[in-house]
């Protein structure tokens, strides 16, 4: 088991046909990620990196059953082509795209809301089940098949933490990029409920940044419902407020956000937090005995 | 992107919102001109993107023209919080008889709009938020249905508005609800909004931030923007599409990823160092970019050593490393330079800074600590 995606997932990529979705395609399909088409709008009919590409995300959902979508097209689009994605009926979506507008994802977040999909992203490297399927642009090899989900508001972050625990042999059931933006699909509370139901994630790794109250509400919820170990960090303990530090939602605001806060508040749920990312790993593996 | 008070309040006004009547000055003699044409006491202010400018004598009542002059004088030119004052609004003087708050921000954790009033305007509002909690009212607006004018009443109610003015403060909340959205804002507000002698609302001051995810289509704001208020070394990254946040120390950083540069940067804190900045140089940087980015960071006359730390992914090794060896032709390296490159294509990036006079580092921890004892030495 694994959460989201696994070797069931039938993926479609929208904007195949451009410079980031071609890559992209083509190394989750050289990774074994079941990527079933692709969606650009005026080339149907064509074929991109080996797959069918439609015009439509109804056409291409038709077509091959699709129930899981990548988004990688430009920022001015991408709030059509993820409600495209949830109109089409597409159970998971992920948006990989940097610097789409917050009040343009007030109104997709109300509207994937009130729908039967899932939206991770944007602004987020996507997610991976090690073996089974890779959907987003993190390097694939540095994760290995285990029983430890890795959920995190930040990308390359995520791999140092990710490569340090393959390392030591410490395997990953999936690993989620949340997203670095203000107004997220999901947050940590969905992805941490998710793990604490699946039965292969035997612990979790939590993430965080400086910026919103994320990280307290996934620390009531981890203190309450989660009875899986959860090692966490939050970055950003030397960032100046006010200042937007590369994510757009990475900001001290009003002394709130403050990376020193989150991390009372996740101790005080429970969590053992690292004081470097380079602790992670051997606090994970302390848990197993390692 | 934050817009200064006067443009601010144009764009309000544009919105039906009343504002005082004036006009912006770059020289005391303007300002004489201006303050001579609205006619009795008017209010000097500087117009500069920080906030406390009161308090740091920004802000300055005129008696008449002369006055105006005078006051002008002291202030245009002046530092506050080191930037240049080369700006006054002349703004008539409001007969202020009480003060409103009256903001709007996207609450993240509702992931809605949500206008903020309190009865206690003219101060900070965070100030508020920390002190008197509970005299701040909320109102969360429902994207697909916008503000309802029910949603004005409750406001004007919590914030005892005069009943007399209830349906003018409906429009002007109405109103900055419509300047917020149409403009892109992520905040917008109205400090103060003042009730006046003779029992009319008026914005005297205002303050709006533009998401700057939203500036391409925002043409004319986008113009507004002036790199004099801002930071050089800022101003120049956001040319090369890099993230950079000048900071106190004396370690440049270059990293890639938000989360990771925060992070390598807390590792420099850890180990008893500060880092002179925050540099994300993005995903699949070219090399041209990594050469703009080690510019930027060498020169700050504060850098005593720059660490590099690259989690390769998309973004390339030996990409970084030529971008790092065309701009060391380029400036020559003063400084000694930490570095760590993982990932996609390391071995071809490591070969290629071999002729560089570089400290290689392999974990995230040594490179910081070798980027610390460097700084110190």
């Amino acid at each position: 088991m694994s959460i989201l995606v696994n070797k069931n997932t039938r993926l479609i990529v929208q904007g195949i046909t451009g410079r980031e979705g071609m890559f992209h395609a083509e190394q989750m399909i050289a990774y074994g990620t079941n990527v079933v088409g692709g969606v650009t709008p005026g080339k149907g009919g064509q074929w991109s990196v080996g797959v069918p590409v439609f015009d439509s995300v109804r056409d291409a959902v038709r077509a091959t059953e699709a129930n899981t979508s990548i988004i990688y097209v430009p920022a001015a689009f991408s709030p059509d082509a993820i409600m495209e994605a949830v109109d089409a009926g597409i159970e998971l979506v992920i948006c990989i795209t940097e610097g789409i507008p917050t009040l343009d994802m007030v109104k997709v977040r109300a509207y994937v809301d009130q729908s039967d999909s899932r939206l991770i992203g944007p602004n987020c490297p996507g997610l991976i089940t090690p073996g089974q399927a890779k959907v987003g642009i993190m390097p694939g090899h540095i994760h290995i098949p285990g029983n430890v989900g890795v959920v995190s508001r930040s990308g390359t972050l995520t791999y140092e933490v990710v490569a340090a625990l393959t390392a030591r042999g410490i395997g990953q059931s999936t690993a989620v990029g949340i997203g670095g933006d203000p107004i997220i699909g999901s947050t940590f509370i969905d992805i941490l409920r998710l793990f604490e139901e699946d039965p292969e994630t035997e612990q979790v790794v939590m993430i965080g940044e400086i910026g919103g109250t994320d990280e307290e509400e996934a620390a009531a919820f981890i203190r309450e419902q989660m009875s899986k170990p959860v090692t966490g960090f939050i970055a950003g303990q030397t960032a100046p407020p006010g200042k937007r530090m590369g994510h757009a939602g990475a900001i001290i605001s009003g002394g709130k956000g403050t990376a020193a806060e989150k991390v009372q508040v996740l101790e005080a749920a429970g969590v053992r937090m690292a004081k470097q990312p380079t602790d992670i790993a051997e606090l994970v593996a302390a848990n197993i005995g390692r | 992107m934050n817009l200064h008070e006067y443009q601010s309040k144009r764009i309000f006004a544009q919105y039906g919102i009343p504002i005082p009547r004036g006009e912006v000055a770059s020289t005391p003699t303007e300002a004489r001109e201006i303050a001579g044409k609205l006619g009795g006491k008017v209010v000097v202010k500087s117009q500069v993107l920080v906030g406390g400018r009161g308090k740091a004598g920004g802000i300055k009542l005129a008696v008449d023209k002369d006055d105006a002059e005078e006051k002008a004088k002291a202030i245009l030119g002046m530092d506050i919080k080191g930037l240049t004052v080369k700006r006054v609004l002349v703004d008539e003087a409001a007969d202020i008889k009480d003060e409103i708050y009256l903001g709007l921000v996207i609450d993240r954790a509702r992931r809605r709009v949500v206008m903020m009033g309190s009865s206690e305007g003219g101060v900070d509002i965070e100030e508020v938020a920390a002190t008197m909690p509970d005299k701040i009212v909320k109102v969360a607006i429902d994207p697909c249905i916008g503000f309802r004018s029910y949603q004005a009443m409750d406001l004007a109610t919590a914030l005892g508005i005069p009943k007399e003015l209830t349906r003018s403060f409906g429009q002007i909340a109405s109103g900055l609800y419509t300047a917020f959205v149409e403009n892109d804002a992520s905040l917008a507000e109205i400090n103060p909004l003042v009730v006046t002698g003779d029992g009319k609302l008026l914005a005297v001051d205002g303050k709006m931030s533009i998401d700057d995810n939203a500036l391409y289509r925002h043409k004319a704001l986008a113009d507004l923007r002036d790199p004099s208020e801002e930071d050089p070394y800022e101003v120049e990254a956001r040319r090369f599409d890099l993230s950079y946040v000048k900071l106190d120390g004396n370690i440049g950083c270059m990293v890639n990823g938000a989360g990771l540069s925060m992070a390598t940067m807390d590792m420099i804190k850890l180990y008893g160092g500060a880092p002179a900045n925050f540099l994300d140089i993005g995903g699949g940087a070219t090399a041209e970019r990594v050469a703009a980015a080690l510019r930027i960071i060498l020169s700050d006359q504060n850098v005593k050593t720059v660490l590099i730390n690259i989690f390769g992914g998309i973004t390339r090794c030996d990409e970084v490393a030529r971008g790092i060896v065309a701009a060391l032709d380029e400036v020559g390296a003063a400084v000694p330079m930490v570095v760590r490159l993982v990932g996609t294509n390391e071995a071809e990036g490591r070969a290629i800074l071999a002729d560089a006079k570089m400290d290689p580092a392999t974990t995230l921890a040594e490179a910081a600590q070798k980027a610390v004892a460097a700084s110190k030495s």
